[in-house]
């Protein structure tokens, strides 16, 4: 091996190594530790200049109890569960949503289909941050929303949508619905029609012809995007701080004000270890059914 | 036989102003005369004046800019030899461990990435500050910027590549004169990529910042956490038009790049 693909492959190789990997293996020590009020303040802290004896001290000093403590305490499991169901919840929504949008996309006239395309991806490109806060305005109590729906005369007294799981489920579903409708475009575009006219031939409704065979064809757009939308969501941190106020729990949020509030390294580690434990399936899940998608083509 | 029908005409319709209503309003307000900003007050300007006399959003600004530029170019350059390496890598010792930690970090909750960076630079004892936010955004979108650049490199014939190299190229100068303008493309798009994804970063940024830099998001973040406010209503509006100017013009240059090609194979068909 000549130099020159040594160093190709190691510089990327070393940068990865020494800012993703070592700092997870940080992580996973540091959920290990006890707090202690001193600068870091976790213990033991690993001494490598006395040794044997070092180390051996400093795998002593390692134990479980901020995993024991996170199961103890209710706070934890309500806020990996609750934020389980608000990622489920917010990815049917905006599924919901977002089919209709890519169905319509794919059957729009070709010459109006790339205009179309680069109207999902502006707002991807738009700030995560800013189109987030664009919901404040709209759904809080003397925002927009309630002000046009007091003045149509449908409610009189103001709705209580922000600071509410609602609110991070509209502020979930806006946000991340281009990653839905993209990969479902892409298969409904790749459609062949003439199976729908068969359908139709043999008797098939319009509307069963949708059902028994546009809506299975789109099935790997529908988990892809799915699984685009859930696992970011489970580890949302913008979204319901903004929007969902101190009623909404999310394990993001949680691991945020465990780190920056209560200055507790090990616990916020050791939530951070078992989000991602949780997250390893759903991944998996994805990984799978890509696999599946690229051979499928080929 | 297109099925046009009023059925996706009206989920076109809702669709998109779902997505573009709220961005709309907040750039109607943005021009809003009174300091309440869900009351219409009539026309003004004000707090863009106001907005640029603020010293702190334009520090932030330009530690953000700063940021920005050198962890996208940074990543561009990492990213795209990452994407060389898994592509036309071939085998080397930890192959599958290098795939696995490009891959990783896309779907690594921000939270995580964040924390873990944060940890790093304080064990090893290391100043928070811009660079370790560079650290930080370089880190996380040369990845971006891998699977962009390697998409391409899978996509186009190897062949030339080895025709140079037959022809009397070092590796290097076939990397340089035929790879490169063949896969310049995704390089662009991907340092595009890696530069809004820096600009855009709440939550890396946040834990890796530390008190001596704060950067646009953050700033932006702490202020909105009060409430709606003007200013931002503004800086919302400045940076969702550079978007817009951005994302059209780039569609626009590949449009026309489609065109150029397609007259260029015709031509060739032509001659041939």
């Amino acid at each position: 091996m000549n130099l020159a693909r040594r160093t190709l492959i190691g510089i990327p190789y070393l940068w990865l190594l020494l800012l993703f990997l070592v700092p997870f293996g940080i992580i996973l020590k540091i959920s290990l530790s006890d707090v202690t009020l001193a600068i870091p303040p976790y213990t033991p802290t690993l001494d490598l200049t006395e040794g044997w004896s070092g180390i051996r001290a400093f795998l002593r000093g390692l134990d479980w109890e901020n995993y024991v403590f996170l199961t103890e305490d209710d706070l934890y499991w309500k806020a990996y569960l609750s934020s389980l169901k608000i990622a489920l919840i917010s990815t049917f929504f905006t599924l919901c949503v977002g089919y209709p949008i890519a169905y319509g996309m794919a059957r729009a006239a070709p010459e109006w289909r790339p205009t179309l395309m680069m109207l999902v991806i502006l707002p991807f490109w738009t700030s995560f941050l800013i189109r987030v806060y664009a919901w404040i305005g709209i759904l809080s109590s003397e925002g927009y929303l309630n002000q046009f729906l007091q003045w149509i005369g449908l409610i009189s007294e103001p709705l209580q949508i922000m600071n509410t799981p609602t609110a991070v489920y509209i502020g979930i579903v806006y946000t991340y619905l281009p990653f839905m409708i993209l990969p479902i475009y892409a298969t409904l575009d790749r459609m062949d029609e003439s199976l729908l006219e068969a359908a139709e031939d043999l008797g098939c409704s319009r509307l069963s012809a949708f059902w028994m065979v546009t809506f299975p064809l789109s099935r790997s757009g529908i988990i892809a995007g799915c699984f685009l939308v859930f696992i970011p969501a489970i580890g949302e941190f913008v979204i319901p701080s903004l929007l969902g106020g101190s009623s909404t729990l999310m394990i993001g949020k949680v691991l945020w004000e465990e780190f920056f509030s209560n200055r507790d390294w090990p616990v916020a580690s050791a939530v951070a270890i078992i989000l991602l434990l949780i997250l390893v399936i759903p991944i998996i899940l994805f990984q799978k059914n890509q696999e599946k998608e690229q051979e499928a083509d080929a | 036989m297109r099925r046009f029908s009023w059925f996706n005409a009206t989920a076109l319709t809702l669709g998109f102003a779902f997505l573009y209503v709220p961005m709309l309003i907040l750039i109607v307000y943005s021009f809003n005369e009174s300091r309440l900003v869900t009351v219409w007050a009539g026309f003004s300007t004000r707090w863009y004046g106001e907005l640029f006399q603020d010293q702190a959003f334009l520090d932030a600004a330009w530690v953000t800019l700063r940021v920005a530029f050198v962890s996208s170019t940074l990543a561009t350059v990492l990213g795209t030899m990452a994407a060389y390496v898994l592509v036309r890598g071939g085998k080397f010792l930890g192959r599958t461990l290098f795939s696995g930690m490009i891959y990783a970090p896309l779907v690594m909750p921000e939270v995580i990435t964040g924390l873990s960076l944060l940890l790093l630079f304080i064990s090893i004892g290391l100043d928070r500050g811009i660079f370790t936010i560079i650290l930080a955004h370089t880190t996380f979108s040369m990845c971006y910027v891998s699977v962009v650049v390697s998409s391409r490199l899978v996509g186009f014939d190897r062949s030339v590549e080895e025709a140079a190299l037959d022809l009397g190229c070092t590796p290097f100068d076939a990397f340089r004169s035929v790879t490169l303008p063949l896969i310049a493309p995704a390089v662009i798009a991907g340092w595009l990529l890696a530069f809004t994804l820096s600009l855009d970063d709440l939550v890396i940024a946040s834990f890796t910042a530390g008190p001596s830099a704060t950067t646009l998001p953050i700033k932006i973040f702490s202020s909105v956490r009060l409430g709606v406010s003007p200013e931002i209503n503004a800086l919302s509006t400045i940076l969702i038009l550079l978007v817009t100017i951005g994302v059209i013009s780039a569609s626009l240059v590949s449009k026309r790049r489609i065109v150029q090609q397609k007259r260029d194979e015709q031509m060739a068909e032509q001659a041939a």
